[in-house]
């Protein structure tokens, strides 16, 4: 059942879209081919649904990884973020070098670069017991003003009239393009490889079956002698070190240089879509491509029929409402009881 | 060079080719992307309002499109390509971290016109646009020189880039030079829109004895915080007089409608050239909105006056002598500052406390 619940709750989202739109005097069948079939109707915008699902999987790939166990790593955006500084760093560096090792050697750093920031959360629930949901979030904010320092300092280009931003990259710091005319680029493949690794390392290995054990009975793990230690390190370094090689993907992919802020929130989105994927590679991969969709029918549907920027959130929230109601009543069943009388004896 | 020119030659004519056509059929497609949502305030608001302008101006020659909230970065990209693959034959791009997006779709998309807003970066089918926000803020600083008792105001700012740091010092310099006993404190929130963070840092500058306080971000939580405290503030973007009623002295408004009209006629005349527009109270693209009746007569005579000499170009902000914090000399007397030296701006001049985030 629990696999059923994105599928009624896709339908509700869709059947409150009908409503939706209809209140707001559109078509909601030319609304619905302006945000779900217009954006993909041609290679372009397969492209962009591609490009755009990729942080997103491989963001959700690593959590899905620790949230099995029980590892509540909020932090992606950060190591995200602090991933792409890694990266960015030897692009700036090696500008103009043109080596075939550059790229490799990029997305090595990035991941690298995410897992020592997890790393830093992970220690702290392992040495002090300090929660991780806490430290890993408040973690992202440090990320944001590292990345926000580094592109105001030490690689601010020096033609760039001190905006606060890299020099672009040079071609050999950048995934090579895969289709002529769109941006999509081989880090697509670095993402479908990570979900592969994650979907045999969660179903198929052992490591990843005492995770499972841990998230679902902590008592039987600790029984089973599986150290409650190794499952935090393993939780935040995946989730770290996918959300770093994201942040590869941003930078030397579609962004092509170092920014104040190289994710729109992929971090975050990314937790929406580990759940509604329900914590598995394929769910995941679905997710991602409906969550990509949906950002992408937004700005479709205020192209083509002038509505609001608000209505890509109001999709994401609705499903993400959907799903969790579907869950509460699967796994919950509603009655309605008489409200407890008064016991009239006792006073009597 | 040559190779440059008979390009620009060869678009020139394509452009004007084009243009013809387009004014004996349709109506010319126009597309604006918008940083954040439009709102009832802000930088994005004063770019709608300028669209709106435009359109009425040049009513059935073009139709307008704009998609609010694009975040810089890999997205742009995409939103602006997709504006210019779906007929639209000039495309707005409202913020500076458009600019790299904006020069690489222009080159899928040659026969589209872009203009891109507070970059630096030009190409034969892209033309940029900025304003002198910092003029405004002169007028704005005289206007909190006059009214402030404590001589400190408070600035709550997004990101040490040259603009803001124009507006920070063409702020204090026409507060001291009303008042040369006052000062500017300054807090970097690093964000350009975050209502909590401009909320606490004005709250913060107020208790540290400012007065006055204006703001270099999006929202006008600085301007209800201080209304809520009692102290006045000055606006920035938008007239934020209706979001503080009581505190706000005036706004350093932006304006963009007429900049507007003028690039969309040239694209429809077909004279359209990538050109450099950076301009000020002269071409209408900068004002202060009507004074708080709390201002006496005297200053309002003086913002007038001190505008009549913006406009004619007889005063500059930034007139020499204008020294930095450390005492160094930037601009000597009787010259006015460049604007090349403007555009690298990196540095606080002498009134403002405390040091720039470091490098």
């Amino acid at each position: 059942m629990r696999f059923v619940s994105p599928l009624v709750a896709a339908a509700l989202t869709f059947a409150a879209g009908l409503v939706l739109f209809s209140a707001l005097g559109r078509d909601p069948l030319a609304a619905f081919h302006a945000f779900f079939v217009q954006p993909i109707d041609d290679w372009n915008g397969v492209a962009e649904l591609a490009l755009k699902a990729a942080p997103l999987m491989l963001c959700a790939i690593g959590l899905a990884i620790g949230f099995r166990a029980g590892v509540w790593n909020i932090g992606a955006e950060g190591q995200l973020a602090v991933g792409a500084i890694a990266a960015g760093w030897l692009a700036v560096g090696f500008h103009g070098a043109g080596s075939a090792l550059l790229l490799p050697a990029m997305v090595a750093a990035g991941a690298l670069g995410g897992m020592a920031w997890a790393a830093i959360p992970a220690f702290l629930k392992t040495r002090f017991n300090a929660n991780e949901i806490l430290t890993s979030l408040m973690l992202v904010y440090v990320a944001a003003l590292l990345l926000s320092w580094v592109v105001h300092g030490p690689l601010r280009d020096p033609q760039g009239f001190n905006f606060p931003q890299s020099k672009e990259f040079h071609d050999a710091a950048l995934y090579p393009l895969l289709l002529e005319g769109t941006r999509l680029n081989a880090g697509v493949f670095v993402a479908a490889a990570v979900v592969a690794a994650g979907w045999w390392f969660m179903e198929r290995s052992f490591g990843g079956y005492t995770m499972r054990v841990a998230g679902l009975a902590d008592a039987a793990a600790r029984y089973a002698g599986f150290s409650a230690r190794r499952t935090v390190w393993v939780g935040m370094l995946a989730g770290g070190a996918a959300a770093g090689l994201a942040g590869v993907g941003e930078v030397a992919g579609p962004i092509g240089q170092l920014l104040p802020s190289v994710s729109p929130g992929y971090g975050f989105a990314a937790i929406i879509v580990a759940f509604v994927g329900r914590l598995h590679a394929g769910g995941i991969v679905l997710a991602s491509l409906l969550m990509s969709l949906l950002y992408l029918g937004g700005e479709s549907a205020q192209m083509t029929l002038d509505l609001p920027s608000a209505i890509t959130g109001l999709f994401q929230g609705m499903l993400l409402f959907f799903l969790l109601a579907a869950d509460v009543f699967i796994s919950y069943r509603l009655r309605i009881a008489a409200p407890a009388r008064a016991p009239r004896e006792a006073a009597a | 060079m040559k190779l440059g020119i008979v390009c620009r030659m060869l678009l020139g004519a394509a452009a004007a080719a084009l243009a013809g056509a387009a004014a004996a059929q349709a109506p010319l497609k126009v597309g604006f992307v918008y940083v954040s949502p439009i709102g009832d305030a802000g930088w994005t608001y004063q770019h709608d309002q300028g669209r709106q302008q435009m359109e009425k101006a040049l009513a059935g020659k073009v139709t307008t499109k704009y998609v609010e909230n694009v975040p810089e970065g890999a997205d742009a990209e995409r939103v602006i390509r997709e504006l210019a693959a779906s007929g639209h034959r000039l495309v707005y791009t409202t913020s500076f971290g458009y600019m790299n997006p904006t020069i690489k779709v222009a080159r899928q998309f040659p026969k589209v016109i872009f203009a891109h807003a507070t970059g630096y970066k030009k190409a034969a089918n892209v033309g940029i646009y900025n304003a002198r926000f910092y003029e405004a803020r002169y007028l704005t600083g005289i206007v909190a020189g006059r009214m402030t008792k404590s001589n400190v105001a408070g600035y709550v700012a997004a990101f040490p880039i040259p603009e803001v740091l124009q507006g920070i010092n063409a702020f204090t310099l026409g507060m001291r030079s009303v008042n040369p006993k006052a000062e500017v404190k300054v807090i970097w929130i690093n964000s350009w829109f975050d209502p909590g963070r401009e909320r606490e840092a004005a709250n913060a500058l107020i208790a540290q004895g400012a007065d006055v306080v204006t703001h270099h971000t999006d929202s006008p939580a600085a301007v209800q915080a201080a209304e809520e405290k009692k102290v006045y503030a000055v606006g920035y973007h938008s007239d934020m007089s209706k979001h503080g009623p009581n505190a706000t002295l005036t706004s350093a408004v932006h304006l963009w409608g007429d900049v507007y009209t003028r690039i969309t006629r040239d694209v429809l005349a077909g004279t359209w050239k990538p050109t450099d527009i950076w301009g000020g109270f002269r071409q209408g693209m900068v004002d202060v909105a009507p004074l708080n009746k709390a201002v006496p007569r005297d200053v309002a005579d003086l913002v007038a006056e001190t505008k009549q000499a913006l406009v004619a170009g007889k005063l500059h902000p930034f007139q020499g002598p204008v020294k930095d914090q450390s005492g160094k000399v930037r601009v000597p007397a009787g010259q006015a500052m460049g604007d090349d030296k403007l555009a690298v701006m990196d540095y606080y001049v002498e009134g403002v406390q405390g040091q720039l985030p470091k490098k």
